[in-house]
């Protein structure tokens, strides 16, 4: 099962990498894409079905209105055309999961096409062509019971089909050439990209790790300069921004070690195990597979109106790079100040914190250092904390009120990401807030100098420098509880 | 009037109901009298509700008592073929696959009849998944056609003619994808409507071919059809092919035709469905039912429709392969029967699915699921399912040329009277030809009637007029139906279903 | 729609219509396959006519009626309660419809 691997310098020195990435939104509308059942997550199991996304005999489907104009939002989003008219397809294939044993897709005909958008790795600009973005419906989830509780070796599976026939959007990029050993980055840096349009346009929560985004990366490698398309594979449901980077970056040095040995790439799909960081063997692609395409009777073309798509068009949020530029000058960042902040997909994040009220560099340093240490340990996406940049704002808010230092501070997120409620809440129950009681403090500032004659002394002197190591003392019997500057202040009084 | 309750037609009976001159639990025990009596032998229905039925009448006569009838047809009872969805009434298709299933919701067309207080009596046979031209592909044994017990009663609404042409009930819905609603009433001395493509809703029709099959009245009267036709049809939002525009006035058009007066309608004769394989006795009645329109005043011409002559293979390209795809969903996962494969132990999905859609389907089925999912697959979509989608616009420009010159087209119905059971059950392309004449208006979506005009000179069976109009149209049918029905009778005397002969348990 | 290059249409052969059966999940006898293989045939030789009729510039039909734009609002509508989506299910656990074990990987 593991396979010898080429490093990936070494894969580079030899082989162009050819990627290609394609994305499943579930779109948030509030009913599923051809029925009226509710698309909430997380509802008991077969409880928002009806006869249509059950696939009964007889039951139809009608067209989500939202859910078209969703999709024309994406597409232009991303620089497509938007097709005057096209068609749904059925997509036939047996599934357990898959209700009618098709699935109402978009073949040839695509709602939208030929668009690109540009991504930024490292300060270089790196321009994604999008071959299309087409609507298609989602399918059940199976529950797989036996001893591995995985698909393989399950003894039976349970079905629920709450998921089948909420609305996805398939985005689909053109093969992704000349990123060389920035391939694992750009697809990261691309699929972030994206995830930051999808939540500006308000259209899905993106959610990588509940699968309301699914990532499925192809890349092939091709001799150096060769410029010729290798034969690919497909690894599927890679469903975090980091994983998307460490897929494309194992497949490189994996199918680098087979060409490498004179052997052959199989064209198949495979499975990214997010545990071991490695992918493995999935289905073949035979020609066997025939998915029978043909337009959907059941629903009739859907043609936008060119008006609609103008107003949709106008209606469209500020494109991600113009809003970098904006706000890096409003925040007075620089430059690698920013490249950071949107590196660690943040950016939405710093905007929300500081329209709650806190400064611009404030709101960086708690993001990118307090809470993206926090992420990286649990393995999360950072917009995927259990915290608001509300809550966030407010912790900042009772630093700037001296209520609290960056130490308690640091406490607070503890408790709010360990679910204790609201920073006030939290700095209740722990009892976190710095002693502004003057007597207590002149008393732990009185003992300090008792018990540090020489060092009082010192201070006396002038030696001003020595005050640290009173304050230290006077902190550390409040158990940092104490504003730290009045703490100097006091000590310096006393010694004048 | 009760000895005779069961011959009347629907508009007799409604205007009985409505002087209060009988009951709709009296109308219905009288069905489900005759049904006990003679369905043994005829074989019509594959599930009757004698409570549900009963009930639904009950509530109709409180209805009509309180002065608030829900409908011209409240507590008139009617069949239902076995292809609608019916909540909590079990629904087949004629197949074995759907054995014992018990829908969770009613098809829209179900839903307006019970709206409208029609009592429904029960499920009626069919070939399996509407698949065939004779009803013999049915799971659960064929119907057999009243005028002739040896014979079939056409298909794939057999048992829905059947029932209407056996006095076992006075109105049933049926469906149409080739002719399935047509060519039955020819052959049975019974009236069929297919209505225009999106006229009447799917929703809840098992569908065969989605852009082809549509559902209508199965009667005895032209303007029994008209009035079932305009409590059924009209816009439905959970179609989304469903036409949203007000219906034409149906059943004031059948009234207007039984006055019998055709001035300056223009009626046109397709000269593609004459000549060798159409049976002379057909012939010979669908020239007098011409003339007669003639005398009727009508003016008579003849018109070329050429790309028809390849409607069939048209027709046997997009309805396998539309089917192909529907019928994917019975997989023995959800709902239906589930047969474990023999020899296998601890069998896999795939293995479960391959052996139920082996035991579950029928032959024909089978044939037409393993043609489309060929004429789909890839590397032939073009040569097949495409092309066919291509003369599908052929055959809708050459109605449209022929509407510039006529209002109505008209034809025999079927090129045959009703052959007997077995005959053509294991040759699909002799069977596949019942539906000639009318197929093409079910690939360009156009409304047509098969009305009863007269018996055939060789075999004394009955034989059918089919009157064709544009989209929309629906009430130019009505009235050239209707007017024909009505010089018909006035030569004969009376229905020609009065002359079927008696079944055993008959009074 | 695929693009591959069409076999020449009008014959099928036993082990063509072996691997049909087998796209359309069917498990076919070889009684059966002796029955339908010449039957489909027969068939499609005579369907193979239309292939002539309609020149390339012939849009397809794929409705009778050309209808556009039909869409539903975005409102959630009462659906089946989980009793009623399962009345049906030939085996159920958990509330879930109960299948056997899964082969192959989801597309
Ligand atoms: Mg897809
Ligand atoms: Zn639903």
């Amino acid at each position: 099962m593991t396979e010898t691997l080429l490093s990936f310098e070494e894969a580079l020195d030899r082989f162009d990498p050819a990627m290609g990435l394609e994305v499943h939104v579930e779109l948030n509308t509030a009913s599923k894409m051809f029925c009226g059942c509710s698309g909430e997550f997380g509802a008991e199991p077969n409880t928002q079905v009806c006869p249509t996304c059950l696939g009964l005999p007889g039951s139809m489907p009608v067209v989500n209105g939202k859910a078209v104009e969703s999709a024309i939002r994406i597409g232009l989003a991303l620089n497509c055309r938007v097709a005057e008219w096209c068609r749904f397809a059925r997509k036939n294939y047996f599934y357990p999961d898959m209700p009618k044993n098709f699935q109402t897709s978009q073949y040839d005909e695509p709602i939208c096409f030929d668009g690109w958008t540009d991504v930024e790795v490292d300060g270089e600009t790196y321009r994604i062509g999008i071959e299309r973005a087409h609507m298609e419906e989602d399918t059940g989830k199976s529950l797989h019971v036996g001893t591995s509780g995985r698909i393989h070796g399950a003894e039976y599976s349970l079905v629920d089909y709450n998921r089948a026939g909420i609305p996805l959007i398939e985005i689909v990029t053109k093969p992704i050439t000349g990123t060389r050993e920035r391939a694992p980055q750009v697809a990261r840096a691309y699929v972030a990209h994206l995830r930051e349009l999808i939540l500006a346009l308000g259209v899905s929560d993106a959610r990588m790790e509940q699968g309301s985004m699914r990532c499925d990366v192809n890349l092939s490698l091709s001799p150096a300069g060769s410029g010729r398309l290798g034969t690919r594979t497909e690894t599927k449901n890679v469903n975090s921004l980091r994983s998307v980077e460490r897929a494309a970056r194992y497949e490189i040095s994996r199918q680098a070690a087979i060409l490498d040995a004179g052997q052959r790439v199989l064209q198949e799909t495979r499975h990214w195990h997010e545990d071991t960081g490695i992918t493995t063997s999935g289905r073949e692609k035979s020609d066997a597979e025939d998915y029978r395409y043909f337009p959907e009777p059941d629903l009739v073309p859907v043609a936008p109106d060119p008006e609609w798509v103008e107003k949709l068009r106008a209606g469209l949020p500020e494109p991600p790079r113009e809003r970098r530029t904006r706000l890096q000058q409003e925040w007075g960042f620089s430059d690698l100040e920013m490249r950071d902040t949107v590196g660690a997909g943040a950016l939405t994040l710093v905007e929300r914190t500081v329209a709650a009220g806190a400064a611009p560099q404030a709101a960086r340093k708690w993001w990118l250092s307090e809470l993206a240490r926090r992420a990286n340990e649990q393995g999360v996406e950072l917009a995927d904390l259990p915290i608001t940049p509300d809550q966030v704002a407010r912790i900042q808010a009772l630093v700037d009120a001296g209520s609290i230092n960056d130490k308690l501070a640091r406490q607070v997120f503890d408790g709010v990401l360990a679910g204790e409620g609201d920073p006030d809440q939290v700095v209740e129950s722990r009892g976190l807030a710095v002693v502004s009681d003057e007597a207590a403090l002149g008393e732990a500032v009185d003992r300090a100098i008792a018990a540090n004659p020489d060092v009082a002394q010192k201070i006396r002197e002038g030696k001003v420098a020595a005050a640290g190591a009173l304050i230290g003392a006077v902190m550390k019997e409040m158990r940092g509880q104490a504003d730290a500057g009045r703490v100097r202040e006091l000590i310096l009084e006393k010694l004048a | 009037m009760s000895t005779d309750l069961v011959r009347s037609t629907a508009a007799e009976l409604a205007d009985a109901l409505a002087a209060g001159e009988i009951s709709s639990v009296e109308l219905t025990r009288a069905h489900l009298d005759r049904i006990a009596a003679v369905d043994g032998p005829v074989h019509a229905f594959l599930h009757v509700d004698a409570d549900g039925a009963l009930d639904s009448a009950r509530a109709a006569d409180e209805r009509r008592a309180a002065g608030r009838p829900a409908s011209p047809l409240d507590g008139v009872p009617i069949a239902v073929k076995d292809v609608m969805a019916t909540r909590g009434l079990p629904t087949t298709c004629g197949s074995r696959i759907l054995q014992g299933w018990l829908p969770p919701y009613d098809a829209t067309v179900v839903a307006r009849l019970r709206e409208a207080g029609l009592p429904i009596l029960g499920k009626t046979n069919m070939d399996e998944f509407a698949m065939g031209s004779s009803t013999e592909h049915s799971a659960y044994g064929p119907t057999h056609n009243p005028w002739d017990l040896d014979r079939i009663p056409g298909g794939s609404g057999g048992g829905s003619a059947a029932a209407v042409a056996a006095f076992e009930a006075p109105l049933a819905i049926g469906t149409d994808t080739g002719g399935s609603i047509r060519q039955p009433g020819a052959v049975t001395g019974t009236v069929g409507m297919k209505p225009t493509y999106g006229g009447v809703s799917r929703y809840g029709l098992v569908a065969l071919a989605n852009s082809l099959d549509q559902a209508g009245p199965v009667t005895r009267t032209v303007l029994d059809a008209a009035l079932l036709h305009e409590v059924i049809g009209g816009h439905d939002p959970l179609d989304s092919t469903s036409i949203d525009q007000p219906q034409p006035a149906l059943v004031e058009a059948a009234r207007e035709g039984a006055g019998g007066d055709l001035a300056g309608v223009r009626v046109g004769v397709i000269s593609q469905m004459r000549g060798e394989g159409w049976q002379p006795g057909v012939l010979a009645r669908f020239e007098e039912s011409v003339e007669l329109l003639t005398k009727a005043g009508a003016e008579v011409v003849e018109v070329s429709c050429p790309t028809f002559v390849h409607a069939l293979a048209t027709y046997y390209l997009i309805l396998p392969a539309e089917a192909s795809s529907n019928l994917a969903r019975f997989d023995a996962m959800r709902y239906g029967l589930r047969v474990l494969p023999e020899g296998i132990t601890d069998p896999s999905a795939e293995e479960v699915m391959r052996a139920t859609r082996d035991a579950g389907f029928g032959a024909e089925v089978k044939r037409r699921i393993i043609l489309g999912t060929y004429a789909l697959s890839s590397g032939y979509y073009d040569a097949y399912y495409g092309q066919a989608q291509k003369v599908r616009t052929l055959i809708g420009r050459d109605f449209a040329r022929a509407f510039e010159q006529v209002d109505v087209l008209v034809s025999p119905t079927a090129p045959t009277t009703a052959f007997p059971i077995g005959e053509k059950v294991d040759d699909p392309l002799a069977m596949y030809l019942n539906d000639l004449a009318t197929i093409p208006a079910n690939l360009a979506g156009v409304p047509g009637i098969s009305v009863p005009n007269g018996l055939a000179d060789e075999d004394g069976l009955p034989t059918g007029f089919q009157v064709l109009a544009p989209a929309l149209a629906d009430d130019r049918v009505y009235r050239v139906g209707a007017a024909l029905e009505a010089l018909l009778q006035q030569e004969w005397g009376g229905p020609l279903i009065a002359k079927a002969p008696a079944l055993e348990g008959d009074r | 729609m695929p693009d591959t290059p069409a076999p020449s249409p009008g014959t099928v052969t036993r082990e063509e219509v072996r691997h049909l059966a087998d796209l359309a999940r069917i498990e076919l006898s070889d009684e059966e396959l002796d029955h339908l293989a010449p039957q489909l045939a027969v068939i499609l030789e005579s369907v193979t006519s239309i292939n002539e009729v309609a020149a390339g510039d012939i849009p397809p039909t794929s409705h009778p009626l050309p209808l556009t734009n039909v869409f539903r609002d975005d409102v959630v509508r009462p659906g089946l309660t989980a009793e009623q989506a399962l009345s049906g299910a030939p085996e159920q656990e958990q509330q879930r419809f109960k299948v056997p074990r899964i082969l192959g990987d989801e597309q």
